[in-house]
Order: C-alpha cells, then sequence, then structure tokens
C-alpha cells in the first residue's frame, strides 16, 4: 500500500528495543585504565559512538576530571566537554554522546543520583547507556563490566514522581524492574586484532588465569558481607518508616472513624430536636488531613544493591566451590 | 680542538642509550584506531605520546592522542594549537601525564620525522619516537621506538640520527582482560564468572598433560631430557604443601563450610527481600 511522503514523514518511527551494546576493545582498555588509575575513588567519563538499530555501539570514551564540589568548576567542566568533543570530531571520532561510564566499589552503584542522572541524559538523547566497571572485581579474573539502562515503565513512574503502593501495583513494577542489564558485545577492528594477534602469540596460560586460580578471596568476601550488613540496616530503617506510617495511618482512621460516630449521635440529637443535621466530614480537622506515603524508591534501590550483592557472594562462593575441589584432587595424587 | 688532522665523529655523549621504553597496550590501541578514522588523503598518522618517566630512566607511555598534520613533499605542518588543547584537556584528568614523544604509523623515518621531531624536542627534552607499521610491510607489524642522538663533528652540529631504543610492550591489562576478546573482532557474551573458570580450568588440564607427555616422552627416550625442564618439574611439584591428610582435609573441609555459610547467607538475605517485598506494595489498609 503506497504511502504518501506526508504519511510516511509524518509517522514517528518506534525505536526498537536496545538489544545489545557493541563496544570497542579500545574503550573497554580505556575505561579500565581510568578506573584504575583513580581507585578507590570513584571515577566517571563520557561515551561516544553510534545508535544503530538495536544494537548501541560504543566506539570511544573519554573521562571526565574529578571535580570539586565547586560552583566555578561547573562551567568548566562543561568547557572541558565541549573541547574534548571538539577535538575528537577534528579526528574523526564519531561525536555522538551515547551515555557515560562510572567505577564502582564492590557494586555499590544503586543510587538516586545515578536514576537523576540517567533522566537528564534521557532528555537529550534518545537512548543512553550507563557503563558500571568494578576494578576489585577485576583483580579474580573477571571482566566485571555492565551495561544498564533505565526501564521505561520505571521512567515513567519517575517523572510522575509517584511512587505509592497502588501506582505500583498498577503497573505491576518490582524492584527488579528498575534497571534493565544489556548483554554486551566486543568488537575490534581488524587491524588491530591483526596486531593483537602478532604482538602476543597464543600462550597457552595468561595472568587472567592466574587471577582467576587465586585462592585468597576472604578480604573480598569480608567487604562484600560488610557491605551487606549496611544495606541490611538500610532496609531495616526504610521497614521501620513503613511500619510509622501504616501505624499512623491506621490510627488515624480510628480516630475518623470515632469522630464520625460522634457526629452521627449529635447528628441524630439534632433531628430528634429538629435541628438542621452537621455535615458528615469536616475538612478542617486535623485528623482527615492525608497523611503523605513516603517513597518506595529508596527501598527499591537498597533491595537491589542488596540483591546485587547476594549475586556477587555467589559467584564468588562458586569459584572457591571449584578452587577447593582442585587442591583437593592435586593433593590427592 | 684544533681543527687539522683529524676529525673524530663523535657521537655525544651516550648518557640515554640506556633509555628504554614501555607501551601499554592502550596506546596502541588508539595508534590504529587513528589510523583507520584517518581523512582520506592522509597517508599516515602522527600523534603526541603521553606517559611519565620513570626513576630509573625508563621512559613509560600510558596514553596518546592523534594530531592532524598535513604533510606535502617537504613540508610538514602541524596544527599546534590542537595539540595544546587536547593536552590541557587531558591533563585536567591526570596531571601526571606529561609529553614524553610523538609517533607516527608507516615504517621508518622519514625526512619529515625530523621537523617533527626537532618540534618536540622544544617540548620535552628527550623525546621518544615511536613508529607503528600499520602497513604490515615487513609481512608483521612492527613497532619501534626511537631517540635522537646529535652526531657532531668536533664542535659542529652534523645531523640528528635516530637511534633505535628497546621497546618493553606491557601487555599486563590486556592479558587481565583476556586475549580472546582482544584478539578477534567481534565476541558475543562477556564471560561470567563460572565460565571464565571453566575455560581457565580447561586450560590448566591442557598444560598439565603437555608436561605429562613431555616427562612420559623423556622416561621412554624420544625426547633428549633437559634438565633446567626437569628442575622446573620437580620444584613445581615439590611447591605443594606437605600435609597429612587429615590436616589437610580439616583444611578443606573448614573453608568449604564457610563458603556454604556464605551461600546459605545470601539466600537467606534474598528470602527476606522478597518477604519485604511483598509487604511494601502488597499491604493495603482496608
Amino acid at each position: 500500500m503506497a504511502r504518501s511522503f506526508l504519511q510516511v514523514a509524518a509517522t514517528e518511527e518506534v525505536p526498537s528495543p536496545l538489544r545489545v551494546v557493541q563496544i570497542e576493545g579500545l574503550v573497554i582498555l580505556k575505561i579500565i585504565k581510568h578506573c584504575k588509575e583513580f581507585s578507590p575513588a570513584l571515577v566517571t567519563g563520557q561515551l561516544l559512538g553510534l545508535d544503530v538499530g538495536s544494537v548501541l555501539e560504543v566506539t570511544n570514551c573519554f573521562p571526565f576530571p574529578i571535580r570539586e564540589e565547586d560552583v566555578e568548576i561547573e562551567a568548566d567542566g562543561a568547557n572541558y566537554q565541549l573541547e574534548m568533543m571538539r577535538c575528537l570530531r577534528e579526528v574523526n571520532v564519531d561525536n555522538n554522546t551515547v551515555g557515560w561510564y562510572q567505577s564502582t566499589i564492590l557494586g555499590s552503584y544503586q543510587r538516586v543520583e545515578l536514576i537523576e542522572t540517567f533522566m537528564n541524559y534521557q532528555e537529550n538523547i534518545r537512548r543512553c547507556v550507563c557503563i558500571i566497571y568494578d576494578p576489585s572485581r577485576s583483580n579474580q579474573g573477571v571482566l566485571a563490566l555492565k551495561a544498564l539502562k533505565l526501564s521505561d515503565s520505571f521512567m515513567e513512574l519517575y517523572r510522575a514522581n509517584n511512587f505509592t503502593g497502588e501506582k505500583l501495583r498498577e503497573k505491576n513494577l518490582s524492584w527488579v524492574d528498575i534497571f534493565e542489564e544489556i548483554p554486551i558485545k566486543v568488537s575490534n577492528s581488524a587491524l588491530i586484532s591483526a596486531f593483537m594477534t602478532e604482538l602476543e602469540s597464543d600462550t597457552p596460560v595468561t595472568q587472567c588465569d592466574y587471577d582467576r586460580l587465586q585462592m585468597s578471596t576472604k578480604p573480598y568476601m569480608e567487604r562484600n558481607v560488610e557491605f551487606l550488613i549496611e544495606c541490611m540496616d538500610d532496609l531495616s530503617m526504610e521497614q521501620q518508616k513503613f511500619q510509622f506510617y501504616y501505624r499512623s495511618l491506621s490510627r488515624q482512621q480510628a480516630q475518623q472513624q470515632a469522630w464520625l460516630q460522634k457526629r452521627r449521635t449529635e447528628n441524630m440529637a439534632r433531628k430528634a430536636a429538629g435541628e438542621e443535621p452537621l455535615p458528615e466530614e469536616d475538612p478542617s480537622n486535623p485528623i482527615f488531613k492525608p497523611i503523605p506515603e513516603p517513597s518506595r524508591l529508596e527501598s527499591f534501590l537498597v533491595t537491589n544493591q542488596i540483591a546485587n550483592y547476594c549475586n556477587q557472594i555467589n559467584g564468588v562462593a562458586g569459584q572457591n566451590f571449584h578452587r577447593l575441589y582442585l587442591m583437593k584432587s592435586l593433593h590427592d595424587n | 680542538m684544533a681543527a687539522g688532522d683529524h676529525t673524530v665523529l663523535q657521537l655525544s655523549t651516550p648518557s640515554t642509550v640506556n633509555l628504554s621504553a614501555k607501551v601499554h597496550p592502550l596506546v596502541i590501541f588508539n595508534i590504529c584506531d587513528c589510523y583507520v578514522r584517518r581523512p582520506d588523503q592522509a597517508e599516515r598518522v602522527i600523534g603526541t605520546l603521553l606517559g611519565s618517566v620513570l626513576p630509573d630512566g625508563t621512559v613509560d607511555i600510558r596514553n596518546s592522542y592523534a594530531v592532524p598534520h598535513t604533510e606535502f613533499a617537504e613540508q610538514v605542518a602541524l596544527d599546534i594549537e590542537y595539540h595544546h588543547n587536547m593536552l590541557v584537556s587531558h591533563q585536567k584528568v591526570n596531571p601526571k601525564e606529561v609529553i614524553v614523544g610523538w609517533y607516527s604509523t608507516g615504517l621508518g623515518v622519514t625526512g619529515g620525522s625530523a621537523l617533527i621531531h626537532d618540534f618536540y624536542s622544544r617540548e620535552v627534552p628527550n623525546p621518544v619516537h615511536l613508529t607503528v607499521d600499520t602497513g604490515f610491510r615487513n609481512g608483521e607489524g612492527t613497532i619501534k621506538a626511537y631517540v635522537s642522538v646529535n652526531l657532531a663533528l668536533g664542535d659542529r652540529q652534523l645531523a640528528a640520527q635516530f637511534q633505535e631504543i628497546p621497546l618493553d610492550l606491557r601487555m599486563v591489562e590486556a592479558e587481565r582482560l583476556g586475549f580472546d576478546i582482544l584478539k578477534t573482532t567481534a565476541v558475543d557474551k562477556l564471560p561470567n564468572d563460572l565460565e571464565g573458570m571453566e575455560v581457565t580450568m580447561q586450560r590448566l588440564l591442557a598444560l598439565i598433560d603437555d608436561v605429562y607427555k613431555y616427562v612420559d616422552d623423556v622416561v621412554e627416550g624420544r625426547v633428549a631430557a633437559d634438565n633446567s625442564i626437569g628442575r622446573f618439574i620437580s620444584d613445581t611439584v615439590a611447591s605443594l604443601p606437605k600435609l597429612s591428610p587429615s590436616v589437610f582435609d580439616k583444611l578443606m573441609n573448614d573453608s568449604l563450610q564457610d563458603q556454604l555459610l556464605l551461600l546459605y547467607l545470601s539466600s537467606i538475605t534474598r528470602a527476606q527481600l522478597g518477604l519485604a517485598e511483598k509487604l511494601n506494595t502488597a499491604a493495603q489498609i482496608l
């Protein structure tokens, strides 16, 4: 069915859902270098690339300088960004921002600031991702790189700034739905893969393997469990907030009922006396003031964080099992 | 020095002959990327090398960026302002990285390179010149580093000679990443914990098989015995700690139980999370 040009131009293309993030090896190396140099401080940087169909290609990146909490440096930061993008444009690097990357410690990145940054970026760019890199896990031979995106339903809710229980039940949104993890593909240009193959012939064992076979994971696990404990404390605080809210809500309702009863008996008395019945509602009475429901965002984030820690613990414990059995068989022989 | 009978071609004090350079893999990636993206009419790419000079004199090259340039028959023009802008920007992030030299793609050193080297030596006392042969002209990709040494005849400067210095390609970070990711043109999935573990164990198994075969061959006389390898093998086998079986078992079981404890803890936590979730969102005030 032929469509006129106007029709085609008028229909907005539905963006295909983001399925894969394709990163170049160069970008990964840059991120690793930047995060490692400044660890344990947390650093961020900008990702540049192209948005093609259902694949988001990240072809280059540049780091942000560590910003002090100073108002003048705010403008400086924007200048730095523009300067870098302009310079990179001159050497034919893709100039579109497709997101940003940040480093994290032990996977504790779910914070409100992350969501706010996401919303900021989302206003200007149709599709953006955040890449999280964990330098502490790389000491164990695992490339801890994750690409995250906020789910659409969550974004709508956030814009409406409405996190009450009913809304959430309506949308069937639970804490797993906040962040969506997108699988990462790595690509390299042919030239660089030729170089790499040339420079490092296939060694049977690499540093990566040495890292993986290391037995001492105790400090890592200890820190993980420490963070877990802190988060549980936060979670219980949030729970207490909710309990307080519910208690005060039910108390208020009891008060309302009592008041209503009083009004009703008063009205009956008035009717018996032949006077006008008083209204059954009194908005000026403080017990009718609706109590605001605490936002669930924090508790969701904390829950996400805890789940993350649990996953990490599971992963490392699994690896440890392998290693222990390896040791056992070596010893038996 | 008296002019007259004989003049001696003198290379100036070889205080820099002990110089060597270390290159991080990121630099090579950067250079290749810039080469692939170069404008159509340019044959080669030129750029600045950033890094630091280690206390023992070796130059540690950590980062790089390309500088647009134009080249005619005998002249080369570099965009100096761009070079300075990029330098300032880079130093905002990492003030410790300074200019240590420059790079160009293509094999060997050309005439124009001397001019550029001159320019860079005004910025840094002894710049290192890195050439990366992206054309694979010798059938392989050669990466070489040069410093310029002054050739003086008596008191007069004759020329500057590019002298090669040893280059060390430190691939530690790339190794950490796993070469499989960097060598092929596309990797579909990053390996997660357990898959990586599997790969590593397979490699270990292959190694042990190789050693086993070698020892068998030597014992049967098929391969000549090499004493140093034999010593290595015996050292390795001896490095397994000698623990009595009961002590080792106890150790193993303790560690196993620790891990199981942690797994249990994380499962409980998740159950708790599920409960908390239900309480939070499903609860309604009637």
